[in-house]
């Protein structure tokens, strides 16, 4: 499985444009808030959590479409599933490697963005952390629907319409945690909330991530 | 383990796409053996070796490995089969010695060079992939076979693209996989020579279009 994460992140080294695709859409989308809604820092501030909540799913969701579908079309998923490895190992694979390339450099440029957005410099460590929790969860929810959407014809457009719904319940509580944290309350059931999703998520999505992935090879 | 661990198929019965591709279909392969599937375009040649890699479930029938049906334990029967398909799963942006590297690491073996070697690509080994010729990508898909042991080998139309001397290098792959004990089961439209192998005409289990016109299938 190692071998596997390991390859995937070798492969977006030499390739490189699909990660650097995503982190760029993320940076742009941010800094376009302050244009279209102006520079006031009462409600740059207050949007803020929002803002970069939704900049993050929709870069995760771009990125979401090649996750498998490179693997499918050269024939190197069909050998995955044969090989010695489970399917849900791959699955697991795939969305850490997905996550390594996508989530954690959104984690390191998510601080950088919310001084821009003039969020206090006290919540940037509960940004990070809320950030931490919900960037997996959007890799492992946004998998399930790339494997689902796999072979199928218009998958780029398939995928949003599927994975959207699925993303709300984790915008809520993130930006429930933010705002919390914003207006001095504790954000802690929220994130705990959003820690329970995540391991609900990491046990279930390998699961349905391999029943589509070997659905897609009947 | 049973002793005589045969590889079998009984009765199987395969539907594709809402048509019935072959029926009533057995077959049994010993160690050592070599099965070759011959039939027109469309008779199911790749079906069937997809059914016998796991990837497809027959309608009807099983098939089973010393007795134990495939979908009991289908981590010990991917565990000991290399198959071959239609795509050479060729990275671009890796060269031909990371991507064996990588297939067969997945199967905790390294014999790369010599893998390599056996298929005459150790001379191109540091050549991405994206400059390969179909034929080399598919000698180098082939080099996968060498590289992991493996005790039962699905081809499908491996001979696809390769020149003369690379179908004879494959010939004598297959020849020594045998010797060891090894199980082949390819589907060509070529003559590949597999001396004592048998021959399964999927022809002959094809549907018949009408069932009640006396006409039985050619077999």
């Amino acid at each position: 499985m190692l071998r596997l994460i390991l390859r995937d992140l070798r492969l977006v080294l030499r390739q490189g444009s699909d990660a650097t695709a995503a982190l760029m859409f993320f940076v742009l989308c941010v800094v376009l808030f302050p244009f279209g809604v102006g520079p006031e820092p009462n409600i740059l501030t207050r949007i803020a959590p929002g803002v970069l909540l939704i900049a993050a799913l929709l870069a995760a969701l771009l990125s979401m479409e090649r996750l498998f579908q490179g693997d499918f079309e050269d024939g190197s998923l069909e050998l995955l599933l044969l090989s010695p490895l489970p399917a849900e190992g791959v699955a697991i694979a795939k969305v850490a490697a997905h996550w390594l390339v996508t989530g954690v450099p959104l984690l390191i440029v998510a601080p950088l963005l919310a001084l821009l957005l003039r969020m206090p410099a006290d919540q940037l460590g509960l940004l990070v952390g809320t950030l931490a929790l919900a960037t997996p969860l959007l890799s492992l929810i946004g998998a399930v629907g790339a494997a689902l959407t796999l072979g199928a014809r218009r998958s780029g457009v398939l995928l949003p319409l599927l994975v959207l719904p699925l993303y709300i319940p984790v915008l809520i509580f993130a930006a429930a945690g933010l705002d919390a944290g914003l207006s001095g309350l504790s954000p802690r059931p929220h994130l705990l909330l959003l820690g329970g999703m995540l391991c609900g998520a990491l046990v279930l999505a390998p699961l349905a991530i391999a029943a589509a992935l070997r659905a897609a090879h009947e | 383990m049973t002793s005589p661990q045969l590889f079998t198929g009984q009765d199987l019965l395969c539907l594709r796409g809402g048509r019935l591709v072959f029926q009533d279909l057995d077959f049994q392969l010993a160690a050592g053996g070599c099965l070759t599937l011959v039939g027109p375009n469309g008779s199911g040649k790749s079906t069937l070796l997809r059914l016998m890699a796991g990837l497809l479930k027959p309608l009807r029938g099983t098939i089973a490995w010393g007795g134990v049906a495939l979908g009991q334990d289908p981590e010990a029967h991917r565990a000991r089969l290399h198959y071959v398909g239609h795509l050479d799963a060729v990275k671009a942006s890796f060269t031909c010695r990371e991507i064996l590297a990588f297939w067969a690491g997945l199967r905790g073996a390294g014999g790369v060079d010599a893998a390599l070697a056996a298929f005459a690509i150790d001379t191109i080994a540091d050549v991405p992939g994206r400059f390969l010729s179909a034929g080399q990508r598919r000698r180098l898909s082939l080099a996968r076979l060498a590289a992991a042991p493996a005790p039962l080998w699905l081809l499908d139309e491996p001979t696809v693209g390769l020149d003369r001397a690379s179908v004879a290098l494959l010939e004598g792959a297959i020849a020594r996989h045998r010797a060891g004990g090894g199980r082949v089961v390819l589907s060509t439209h070529i003559d590949l020579a597999t001396p004592g192998g048998e021959v399964l005409d999927l022809a002959a289990f094809a549907p018949v279009e009408d069932d009640q016109d006396g006409a039985e299938d050619a077999a």
